[in-house]
């Protein structure tokens, strides 16, 4: 009996039934939080013509930029991008299409996803390339336009710790988009730094609880640091 | 004298009160956090999730998983608290952040605000700005008054696609600080030893100039 043991031993157990075509949400902001050993399992497996939905798209040679290196994103979701010059490339080339939403609007297209609520109205993009084709409707005077939700068949999130029920907490702000990926996920695959045992974690301190949550595995990270700024010293 | 991008960020600081909670855009805004009152408390927010931003960390101190918006690391005040991106957006659209200083490369005379971009150039994305203008009530757009080559930002109707409509009320430039109200810009101050001659010039949209334009204070 499994029960609600979630934990899975290896990165390919962890990605299992991952197939061409599908939609993956990742967790992240820039490289803080992103589910690196995740996305590094998905380009070891060759997943192709993926729908990735993430508020950016990596660097070159680390996190999703490691999925673009061998072709394997044909739609990329996000609010900023082009920090990297092989996304530069396959956009210009037409290999990638991109469809840039708002930061709040794609937060808010997760959560509702996760929530069961299939759109909602937002001011967010009102009277800007963002509002076209969709509808528009007053409240109070003021208008709002119709954003739908998100759903992946594949999440997948970077916590910090774990308990095998697949209770997570984030660490500072490497939380980010990853409680809203994680519930909006057909599957969802949580990577932590730390998996403890069930009752180890504060109940009323866990970010996403368990029932988001399908499997998870515990994992080393690099971390890297997009961008190191340093207080210059008191002289 | 134009303004320097410091005294930009001075002039910005005197709209700060006690206990705002206030988002700054990158650039320009970001200098506004060297210039806070030391008899004032206020908050910074960061929209990746962190509302209590501090300094630059040390080298000690530095941390991957706390960084800003620009993707900096930082480090977080005494009484921050941090959260998802659905909750730092919800404070946005909300209405629950105070002052929101950003750059733009246009705005018009109806409080339309271009800022993200360029057609024919590479997009990179319009990231938290269309959430920002369109969730605060009390915005401030930091920028030069004209381009380089001397054309006017400051226009009868943006050119470039928007970042939001009807959302800027409140303009401050390396010239002037203007206000925007029923479809024209009121010139409020303008910098030390620049003309309203020089400002008239370079303001390509309606401007109205009050009897009375005080030279701004600034170091």
């Amino acid at each position: 009996m499994a029960g609600f043991n979630k934990v899975v031993r290896s990165y390919e157990d962890a990605l299992k039934g991952l197939e061409d075509g599908m939609t993956v949400l990742a967790g992240g902001f820039g490289l803080c939080g992103i589910p690196e050993n995740l996305i590094a399992e998905i380009q070891r497996k060759g997943t192709r013509g993926l729908t990735v939905v993430s508020n950016n798209c990596g660097v070159d040679g680390f996190g999703l930029g490691l999925l673009l290196e061998k072709k394997q994103i044909k739609k990329m979701v996000s609010s900023y991008v082009g920090e990297n010059a092989l996304f530069e490339q396959q956009l210009l080339s037409g290999e990638l299409e991109v469809e840039l939403t708002p930061q709040g609007t794609l937060a808010e297209k997760m959560r509702a996803g996760g929530a069961g609520i299939p759109a909602f109205f937002t001011a967010t993009g009102v009277g800007t390339p963002v509002a076209e084709g969709k509808e528009i409707r007053v409240f109070n005077g003021k208008e709002y336009l119709m954003e739908t939700a998100i759903k992946g068949d594949f999440a997948i999130v970077k916590g910090w710790k774990a308990d095998k029920y697949g209770n997570v907490m984030y660490r500072h702000t490497a939380q980010n988009f990853n409680p809203l990926a994680a519930t909006a996920g057909v599957v969802t695959v949580v990577e932590v730094e730390e998996l403890v045992e069930v009752g180890e974690l504060e109940p009323s301190q866990i970010h996403t609880p368990g029932i988001y949550v399908d499997r998870v595995i515990q994992g080393t990270f690099e971390k890297r640091i997009e961008q190191k700024t340093i207080k210059s010293s008191e002289v | 004298m134009a303004l320097s991008r410091e005294q930009m960020a001075q002039r910005v600081a005197q709209e700060l009160q006690d206990g705002y909670y206030v988002n700054l855009g990158i650039g320009i805004p970001t200098l506004v956090a060297n210039y806070i009152p030391d008899d004032m408390a206020v908050m910074l927010q960061s929209e990746n999730g962190l509302l209590g931003m501090g300094e630059f960390p040390s080298e000690e101190t530095l941390d991957a998983d706390m960084i800003n918006a620009g993707k900096q690391t930082v480090t977080a005040v005494e009484g921050a608290s941090i959260f998802s991106s659905a909750d730092s957006f919800a404070m946005i659209r909300g209405g629950h952040v105070d002052l929101t200083v950003l750059g733009a490369f246009e705005v018009d005379v109806n409080g339309n605000i271009a800022s993200w971009m360029i057609p024919n150039k590479l997009v990179k994305g319009m990231g938290g700005a269309m959430d920002l203008v369109a969730g605060a009530d009390n915005i401030i757009v930091t920028m030069t008054h004209a381009s380089k080559s001397g054309e006017s930002k400051l226009l009868s109707q943006c050119s470039l696609p928007l970042t939001g409509k009807g959302c800027i009320k409140k303009i401050l430039t390396d010239l002037a600080w203007l206000e925007i109200h029923d479809g024209a810009f009121i010139l409020k101050e303008r910098a030390p030893g620049v003309s309203i001659e020089e400002i008239q010039q370079k303001t390509e949209g309606t401007l109205i100039i009050p009897e009375r334009v005080p030279e701004m204070l600034v170091g």
